[in-house]
């Protein structure tokens, strides 16, 4: 059992004049409280009015993503104590416009997912009667790709999204690959068209800011070096 | 009756109100059930899709193990032994005519995901990989354990369900993403549409439609200990009984035998049909007591007793004693990193257990309602609840009652009733509209049930608080309306529901704000969980013996004589009624369950 101070930035939409600002809380933390479970104490029981997102709580649905001591991470998946500090620093994902404290707007995660027309693309039909066949190998190709939750986390890191709030973003880039690499899928074209665009692709410096704020551990970097590869190779062949 | 003028309606202070939305279809709830309704009638018709969440956050993204068919991909299996399992696992309650056309159209419904891009396992051949599960077996229960599940990894539920995101997506659903509903509007015995609060933005919305579906999930929440979401609140149950209608069978819950140790979170079944064992604190494998032919794989509502009767009688491990262990050690760590891997990042996430080198502890975790709102085959809301549809309304997945699961669902099969019923809806929806061209009438008062609600709470300045009422409610569920049931537990609950009941008038919210005011959706849900709560006390209550996962100590015995039917119940004034209707009984006459 240890005494944690959260400083968490507030922002309330009605209040326009104060704006941003930090609001400290105090919580008795015993082992196994994550992040989320402290949150919801501190609503539940010091002030409904402290808002955020959150669902399933064991880091399947994504909702609660934030900015953890200046790091992206699932507030339910984060240990209190395993932060090893006495004062826990909580914000909302930068990058996206706040809609109330720990709230983003999830407008442009959307946006970049719609771009890259996120979906099977197939032109001949399939067996009647049965599955499309992929052989083990094959599906391996997907593995590090369709796990993505949606959290946004990679995407808010990006210092190419925080330059171009139209940049289509890392997250929208892995589902675009994921399809890409999908044996069944035949529509790699029009997949990659979105891509090859000046908010597209050619704008993200590999800096591997996404990979390291992934929660799922997955590689988004390694997504859009490969993607590069299959335009470059495309316009040269 | 006259007609909805937006202009009329009484005002609510700082609520904005906001015009009528027309649609052909409006669905609440962007799971598997909704999302597949969707992308069936979005194909001809204009679908709206409101979730409380965003779409890919809804609970079904939570299921892991696999969704049943008898595709035989692995090894010989058939719809008959599949009909028959689903059967006997329901304890006998399950509806026989429509198992049937569950575990027929199943390796339709598991191809067609296939087809939209579900990125499932595979054998060797290429074909969609299979693995075993709990109460699946071969040759009519005579065989052992069969390759019935069809899986991805160990997140299947996730890659069904951006799976079908994207086909939505790719159809042109239109999304209200972040829509809470807020009543439905039945006149007549007709659904008209329903009222919505845009939960970003604050405000009310009415939306006008010919059909309305609910696919509006379970309400693990009202349990202490639950694999459910915060979100699985049960919220269209009660919207379903405001509006005058029954629901069916709410008495049986099923609690999943393994959730992680004092978090619920679940650990699939796959642990299991991979081959875990469950061990009591003396490292006995106590299953061999219990269901000594099909052990570890015995279905959940046996599986969930006998670690409670290991925990009661003082085998638990834990600081209370309320645990038991399941152990994976034996699998290895290449079959455990290759088929369980999120198995392995839950446990050492919030438990800080490696399941590689030590087993992970576990407990009941209440898991899906096997009951729900009372639908036809075709997925058509019963305003009997036997055979009277209402109007325009359907209703799948887990908040409906169709019923296939009876008093025991199987693992695996509730994925396939959500997309399978899912479709049906969709289909049912496409043949309504077809020869439907005109909306029905809008009331003039269609809004004001909702706006009451809204206004009621959002000046509620009572000294009781939302999240306290709501953890007694949820600690005296688990107590007196758990896993053992007896007619003295229910009793006292019944009255603690009623004080509860009498406290949520007295409460007081701190958010007096429209934008994103999760105080104020709190304690909306909170009057649902009352609400329907108790429908399941009571149902459970007058339901003397003990079938499936509704174990009475008072009543061990199952009693075909007097309960093999189905539990109809209303709320009219506050009060609640009860009305029974028989279980359909085709193929397989009701036996002894033993496994």
């Amino acid at each position: 059992m240890a005494m944690i101070t959260f400083r968490i930035n507030r922002y309330n939409p009605d209040d326009e004049r104060r704006g941003h600002y930090v609001q400290e809380y105090q919580l008795d933390v015993e082992k196994g409280t994550t992040l989320l479970d402290a949150l919801n104490e501190i609503k539940w029981k010091q002030d409904g009015t402290l808002t955020f997102r959150r669902s399933c709580r064991s880091g399947i649905c994504g909702s609660c993503a934030m900015t953890i001591n200046g790091v992206n991470n699932l507030a339910c998946e984060t240990q209190v104590l395993g932060l090893g500090n006495s004062t826990v620093t909580v914000e909302p994902m930068r990058g996206y416009p706040v809609i109330k404290d720990l709230v983003v707007s999830l407008d442009p995660l959307v946006r970049g997912i719609l771009a890259v027309k996120p979906y099977m693309i197939t032109h001949s039909p399939p067996p009647s009667d049965q599955e499309r066949l992929q052989s083990p190998e094959e599906r391996e190709k997907i593995d590090g790709l369709y796990e993505c939750i949606l959290c946004g986390s990679c995407t808010s890191s990006c210092p190419s999204f925080w330059a171009d709030k139209e940049y289509i973003g890392p997250h929208a880039f892995l589902k675009a690959y994921r399809f890409i690499a999908d044996s069944r899928d035949e529509g790699s074209r029009e997949h990659l068209e979105a891509l090859d665009d000046r908010h597209g692709l050619w704008r993200c410096h590999t800096i591997f800011n996404c990979v390291e704020a992934c929660p799922k551990d997955l590689n988004p970097t390694k997504a859009i070096s490969e993607l590069k590869k299959e335009l470059v190779r495309r316009k040269l062949g | 009756m006259t007609n909805f003028d937006p202009e009329t309606i009484h005002d609510v202070e700082g609520v904005p109100i906001h015009s009528v939305h027309r649609h052909d279809v409006v669905i609440v709830g962007a799971g598997l059930a909704g999302m597949r309704a969707a992308y069936e009638a979005s194909s001809e018709f204009d679908v709206a899709v409101l979730s409380k969440v965003f779409p890919t956050r809804s609970h079904s993204g939570a299921a892991q193990g696999g969704v049943a068919a008898s595709l035989a991909n692995e090894e010989e299996d058939h719809w008959e032994w599949h009909m028959f399992d689903t059967v006997k696992g329901s304890d006998y309650l399950g509806d026989q005519d429509i198992i049937e056309t569950l575990v027929k159209e199943a390796p339709v419904v598991v191809r067609e995901f296939e087809h939209m891009g579900c990125p499932f396992s595979r054998t060797p051949e290429g074909r969609i990989a299979q693995r075993k599960f709990g109460g699946h077996t071969k040759d009519f229960g005579k065989g052992g354990p069969v390759l019935r599940a069809c899986y991805a990894v160990d997140r299947t539920g996730h890659a069904m369900l951006h799976t079908l995101y994207e086909v939505c997506v790719k159809n042109e659903v239109r999304f209200y993403p972040e829509f809470f509903a807020l009543s439905l509007i039945v006149r007549d015995g007709v659904c008209r549409g329903l009222v919505a609060w845009d939960i970003i933005n604050g405000g009310v919305h009415v939306f006008h439609a010919k059909t309305v579906m609910f696919g509006t999930g379970g309400y693990g929440r009202v349990f202490k200990i639950t694999s459910n979401a915060l979100a699985n609140t049960g919220d269209g149950l009660s919207l379903v009984l405001r509006a005058g209608l029954p629901l069916e069978d709410m008495e049986f819950v099923q609690f999943h035998p393994t959730g992680l140790y004092q978090q619920g979170i679940l650990v699939s079944e796959a642990a299991r049909g991979e081959g875990g064992y469950l061990l009591n604190k003396d490292g006995e494998r106590f299953m061999e007591k219990y269901a000594p032919s099909k052990m570890e794989l015995a279905p959940r509502d046996l599986v969930s007793r006998s670690i409670q009767t290991e925990i009661n009688e003082g085998r638990g491990c834990g600081e209370d004693g309320c645990g038991v262990y399941i152990d994976l050690r034996h699998l290895g760590e290449d079959k455990i990193m290759k088929q369980l891997p999120q198995i392995h990042e839950l446990a050492w996430k919030f438990l800080g257990i490696d399941c590689i080198k030590e087993p992970i502890p576990i407990q009941p975790t209440a898991h899906y309602s096997m009951g729900g709102i009372p639908v036809d085959i075709d997925c058509q809301v019963l305003a009997d609840g036997k055979e009277k549809p209402v109007r325009g309304f359907y209703a799948a997945g887990e908040c409906a009652c169709v019923s296939v699961h009876g008093g025991n669902r199987l693992g695996t099969n509730s994925l396939l009733e959500a997309s399978l019923f899912g479709r049906r809806a969709g289909k049912s929806i496409v043949r309504f509209l077809r020869e439907t061209r005109a909306f029905p009438e809008l009331p003039s008062d269609a809004a004001e049930e909702a706006l009451g609600e809204v206004e009621r709470i959002l000046s509620a300045d009572g000294s009781e608080k939302v999240g306290i009422i709501r953890e007694e409610l949820q600690e005296k569920m688990m107590l007196e309306c758990g896993i053992f049931r007896d007619a003295g537990k229910l009793e006292k609950l019944t009255g603690g529901l009623r004080e509860l009941g009498k406290r949520f008038e007295k409460i007081g919210i701190d958010d007096r704000s429209v934008k994103f005011n999760y105080d104020l959706l709190e304690a909306i849900e909170l009057g649902h969980m009352l609400d329907f709560t108790e429908l399941i006390v009571a149902g459970a209550l007058r339901r003397e013996e003990s079938r499936g996962a509704h174990s009475r100590t008072d009543h061990p015995d199952r009693d075909d004589d007097k309960w093999l039917r189905h539990t109809l119940a209303w709320k009219r004034d506050g009060r609640i009624e009860f009305d029974y209707k028989p279980v359909t009984i085709t193929r397989f006459q009701p036996k002894e369950r033993k496994y």
